[in-house]
């Protein structure tokens, strides 16, 4: 048995600097593979549903006819399936995770419109619950266009 | 290579049968409950070093089973667990907790 | 004549990890019996098999832990390919291996650091986590995530780890087995920690034979028995020894654990010595029919993963048996007759995971 056996430890953090980072002042660096938030490439989407059929959750929802393109991000467990099955390629995993909110809409996309001006929606999302078998696409009505989420 | 044998056994020869691997040096593994249809399917899976040898016994709903904690120690706590969660009735278990091992809302989830 | 009392442990404690809850039967100080309740974070997990496809089933298995994350994806995805008769390439054999034992490190150094604030001496707690930060920040590096990795899937892996990116990991693991080894000397001379561990929760070699002990806390006993002899993944191409103890009492399995660690980093530079080129995941068709037990080494013991299928897209019946499950009876065995401060630790030797044993 011995004393002073974490003196040379102690002594190497008294005159190290810190193993932490000052967050969020200075932000952090996600490395490439970080799965964060799903995005898709709304113009190059062929609405086929492939991605909202292997979701294990069913966090995606695709509706073909009214070309929308929509998912729940608290309800995506970052898996990246919908990634692998994609045939076009356009969805794509980022590195930023979502943000915290105070409720959970759904984001809708469309493809840009051609002639029509853009639609206002009034009403919220309703409340998508998480988890079993919700594959289903709810009619989703609220934010528009090609908005970026992030 | 390693042996995974699985035998089935009927439920009169169970206490018969472990009371012969224990003798042999056999460990209890694990006791699993599965629903198959309208009866339970109980398998009961010993080791002896790297080998797993399984009884497999099948029982009606609500046929007793005989417990084998008395041999094994340690398997009052996987019997309390198919007692609690599948309703599987099992006797002179050496520790039993009544039904109060697991604490769920809903008694017998799995039944 | 002493009077019994009856003392609620837990289910929050500041010692535990997970919520266990014990009724102590006390006579003065000493534990004289102690009966376990648990279901406090029983999600019912075996049930989602009746809505979730097999493939679909491999995201549920590998959230019943966060610490044992990768093991469960594997064992039950090595359960689901031994039904289906699938054969996955070598390289994905390897790959599995080395997240394994990485796997490992990272559940061992997290338990050293636990053991260490269960004693007060919470500066050795934040030394092992910031060796710890290294592996999470590897796991993110090669999988995407430092919890839940998701790269198991039925017939391989999803993601590979090319050549410079294994040699890079490394070079890390080489700072890893510098540091801990100045750590060691902490955890297993000093005088402090050694008065709190030495000749505490004695079990016997039958007993831990008798009651089905796994795991370090088994091998701490004197059996030498570890599943990775099976020869599963890649490990029947590795060389290793089984590191056991013939003590049986809290140090010998500190003592085994942290042999473990330094175990696990040789194999994974054996593993990358090894590791052939060649793809990583083969196509899987149809359904599974059939039953298996597999059995995995966990960093805390055996854990048997019985699958049975039935020949459509949904299983039957998903049961894993995990390691602390099997420890608990032994446990509240070691706990009688010792004094109510020694519980913490006590518990805290079995590694306890209840979110395993629950699911």
């Amino acid at each position: 048995m011995s004393l002073f056996t974490f003196t040379k430890t102690e002594l190497h953090n008294l005159f190290s600097k810190p193993a932490t980072q000052l967050y969020p002042q200075k932000p952090k660096v996600y490395p490439e593979r970080t799965r964060g938030h799903v995005e898709n490439d709304i113009e190059a989407c062929i609405f086929c549903g492939l991605c909202s059929r292997k979701c294990p959750t069913g966090a995606i929802a695709v509706d073909r006819k009214e070309k929308s393109w929509a998912i729940n991000r608290f309800s995506c467990i970052q898996c990246r399936s919908c990634v692998d099955s994609c045939p076009k390629k356009c969805l794509s995993m980022k590195q930023t995770y979502t943000q915290p909110a105070s409720e959970k809409k759904t984001m809708v996309y469309h493809p840009a419109p051609k002639a029509e001006p853009a639609k206002e929606a009034p009403e919220k999302t309703p409340e998508i619950p998480d988890g079993g078998n919700q594959k289903g696409a709810p009619k989703a009505q609220s934010e528009n266009s090609a908005v970026s989420a992030s | 290579m390693h042996e995974n044998k699985l035998r089935e056994i009927s439920p009169d020869t169970l206490l018969d049968e472990v009371s012969k691997l224990a003798y042999g040096g056999y460990r209890l593994v694990q006791i699993c409950c599965t629903k198959a249809g309208e009866e339970y399917e109980l398998t009961y899976s010993f080791g002896l070093d790297y080998d797993l040898l399984n009884l497999r016994l099948r029982v009606a709903e609500g046929t007793e089973v005989s417990s084998v904690s008395h041999i094994f120690p340690s398997a009052f706590f996987y019997e309390n667990e198919i007692h609690d969660l599948f309703g599987v009735p099992v006797a002179r278990m050496t520790v039993d907790y009544r039904g109060n091992l697991y604490r769920t809302g809903q008694k017998t989830p799995f039944h | 004549m002493s009077k019994r009392s009856i003392v609620p442990f837990g289910p929050q404690h500041p010692v535990l990890p997970e919520p266990i809850h014990l009724d102590l039967v006390l006579e003065d100080e000493k534990v004289v019996e102690a009966i376990p309740s648990i279901g406090f974070v029983h999600r019912g997990l075996e049930k989602l098999v009746e809505k979730k496809d097999f493939n679909e089933y491999v995201y549920v298995a590998e959230r019943i832990c966060g610490i044992c994350s990768f093991m469960h994806g594997m064992g039950y995805c090595e359960a689901v390919e031994h039904i289906m008769g699938v054969e996955i390439p070598p390289r994905a054999k390897y790959l599995r291996t080395i997240w394994c034992e990485m796997s490992r490190i990272h559940s061992h150094l997290l338990w050293l650091g636990l053991l260490a604030d269960a004693f007060g001496f919470e500066s050795l707690f934040m030394q092992t986590w910031r060796i710890r930060e290294k592996i999470l920040d590897m796991f993110e590096c090669s999988t995407g995530g430092r919890v839940i990795f998701s790269v198991n899937k039925i017939g391989g892996q999803r993601r590979d780890m090319d050549n410079s990116m294994l040699h890079g990991f490394l070079e890390v693991f080489d700072g890893i087995e510098r540091d801990l080894k100045d750590l060691t000397k902490t955890f297993l001379n000093n005088t402090a920690v050694n008065t709190r561990l030495k000749g505490l929760g004695y079990l016997s070699r039958e007993r831990a034979h008798e009651t089905g002990a796994v795991g370090p806390f088994m091998r701490a006993s004197g059996i030498e028995r570890d599943t990775r002899r099976l020869g599963y993944a890649a490990y029947g191409d590795l060389e290793f020894e089984t590191v056991t103890s013939g003590v049986g009492d809290c140090y010998a399995r500190t003592e085994v654990r942290i042999g473990e660690i330094f175990q696990s980093i040789r194999l994974i530079r054996q593993a990358v010595s090894r590791i052939p080129e060649g793809d990583v995941a083969v196509p899987v068709k149809g359904f599974p029919n059939g039953e298996y037990l597999m059995r995995v080494e966990q960093p805390r013991g055996e854990a048997v993963y019985y699958v049975k299928a039935n020949g459509t897209k949904f299983l039957d019946r998903v049961r894993v048996r995990t390691p602390t499950f099997a420890n608990i009876p032994p446990m509240l065995e070691t706990i009688k007759g010792c004094q109510l401060a020694d519980v913490p630790i006590l518990i805290l030797t079995i590694d306890p995971c209840i979110s395993c044993t629950e699911r």
